[in-house]
């Protein structure tokens, strides 16, 4: 494979409107849960179908990673680092395309019509049961809290590497500067 | 890499960067969560203060948890197409899965002790959508706000000294929400049915009935009873599961009927104050006929596995701006959580 500096533009593109989606997203999560305000209703409306938004995004990005270069991390990196920066990015990838998933099949098991707004409905994916409703719902709320921590993490470790390693990994997402 | 490197004060100001950026999204994911103000109303506060009232009764929904399933269809006669888009309005049969229950969080309550009866409704549209509706049998909501539905379950909880609720925050109550004085006129003066098939079910809040040119008509429905009321014989009063019984009696001799009547709102008449009844000559529409063919008792049936939230609503539908009905929507999705998780015997 041709070596690279950078992701490729669409797969850059796509990482930092995931980025705002999928954190939008979480705090629209946690909020609508617990609000007993009129906010409820709203955010779970638009909860839904950026569920859907972000699944198809998971998808197609999946699809340019692996059909895209991918820049190497620079040799001033330990073994043990690129081994937590591969770890957390597939964890990351896993748990961007479980997570709409969960959401769908805990809807259907609940038996919930998975309405997009204006009529729209997508079909269920599990059959209704309790039992699958209760976990699901449970495992919901766990991969989300890990969701959010790794994101934490990965961000964490980009404005390390922007701000004070300044070895270009930062660059390589965001495009700007060569190494 | 031709940069110039960092003295230690600068490493130190980049250092401090880079924990503070996620730092402060950690903090604004918790502020969304509620964590960060306690004293906000939320959910789980909803289903605490219920809790206490009618006691923690895992697996059973935190109110109106005793009932019994029931099954059917709803014939529309299209009247109401001129007022909703949903499909369920169209002339046709749609078929629902309901509850018939009364007020309270305690499954075993004897039916006699409970004035407050409902009935819940879940329409299947052959589109996917659905409408799901609980409504009471009570003219209007106690209150108008969510802070006085939860003020109201604090007032109402047994003093444990005397095991009533306490007459001081009683008065407390309705010095706050002074709208309650006609529900505690209401309660004074009503007479339970001695049916869950004579009682009358009212929506109480008001919703949106959108039209196929994308008009809004605000409204109110009722499930009026075919069945004519008769007072509760004294054996039914010291009978605790009278309702249930009276109901597959009925059943086993032919269906149970009720018109769905849809009142549209006159001029004045406020969409967000579920505790005001709107007046008597206001404009109504017979919508269709609810035909109930069977019972099943609730851990059996499938009325167990549906949350009666009643802001799943098919096009057609929408809310109105009563601010009861995401406090709701939101304590039931809780309550679901709660009794689906405690039944199925699941710790994550």
């Amino acid at each position: 494979m041709k070596q690279v500096t950078h992701f490729h533009p669409a797969l850059r593109v796509v990482h930092w409107l995931m980025a705002a989606l999928i954190l939008f997203m979480l705090l629209i999560g946690v909020a609508m849960v617990s609000t007993v305000s009129s906010l409820h209703a709203l955010l779970v409306s638009i909860h839904k179908p950026l569920g859907l938004m972000i699944l198809v995004l998971v998808l197609a990005r999946l699809w340019l990673r692996f059909c895209t270069a991918v820049p190497a991390l620079p040799h001033s990196i330990p073994g043990w680092q690129r081994a937590m920066a591969q770890l957390s990015h597939w964890a990351l990838y896993a748990m961007m395309l479980a997570q709409p998933l969960i959401g769908w099949a805990m809807l259907s098991a609940a038996g919930y019509p998975v309405t997009l707004g204006g009529g729209l409905v997508l079909p269920p994916i599990v059959p209704i049961n309790n039992g699958s409703y209760a976990l699901l719902r449970s495992l919901h709320s766990i991969v989300a809290l890990l969701l959010f921590l790794t994101i934490m993490v990965h961000l964490a470790a980009a404005l390390l590497h922007v701000l004070i390693l300044r070895d270009g990994v930062f660059a390589s997402m965001a495009g700007k500067r060569k190494r | 890499m031709t940069q110039p490197s960092l003295s230690n004060r600068q490493k130190l100001t980049r250092l401090l960067l880079v924990a503070a950026v996620p730092l402060a999204l950690i903090l604004l994911f918790l502020w969304a969560g509620g964590w960060l103000t306690p004293q906000r109303l939320s959910a789980d506060k909803m289903i605490v203060a219920l809790e206490q009232t009618g006691g923690k009764h895992p697996g059973y929904r935190r109110n109106h948890a005793k009932g019994i399933c029931i099954l059917g269809d709803f014939i529309a006669n299209g009247q109401a197409s001129s007022l909703s888009r949903a499909a369920l309005f169209a002339p046709g049969s749609t078929p629902v899965t309901g509850r018939l229950a009364i007020a309270g969080g305690n499954p075993a309550a004897p039916d006699y002790a409970v004035p407050v009866r409902s009935m819940a409704l879940l329409f299947q549209q052959a589109n996917g959508e659905q409408w799901r509706t609980g409504m009471n049998a009570i003219p209007f909501f106690p209150v108008a706000t969510v802070q006085g539905f939860y003020d109201q379950q604090e007032a109402s909880r047994p003093d444990p000294a005397t095991g009533k609720p306490n007459p001081a925050s009683m008065q407390a109550l309705v010095h706050k929400h002074p709208e309650i004085t006609h529900f505690v006129r209401w309660v004074k003066q009503a007479v339970p049915a001695s049916s869950w098939s004579s009682e009358q079910y009212n929506s109480l809040n008001a919703f949106l009935f959108d039209d196929a040119s994308h008009h809004q008509h605000l409204v109110r429905w009722s499930m009026v009873p075919h069945t004519p009321r008769q007072p509760i014989t004294a054996a039914e009063q010291g009978d605790s599961d009278f309702l249930q019984k009276d109901l597959q009696q009925r059943l086993a001799k032919g269906p149970l009927k009720w018109d769905l009547i849809i009142t549209l709102a006159g001029a004045g008449d406020a969409g967000n104050d579920a505790s005001r009844a709107w007046p008597a000559d206001r404009q109504t529409v017979n919508a269709g006929t609810l035909v109930i063919n069977r019972a099943v008792p609730q851990r059996e049936g499938k009325c167990n596995d549906i949350n009666y939230d009643p802001l799943i609503l098919p096009d057609g539908i929408a809310a109105s701006d009563d601010p009861l009905l995401n406090a709701r929507s939101a304590a039931y999705a809780k309550s679901y959580n709660l009794r689906t998780r405690e039944q199925s015997g699941h710790s994550l």
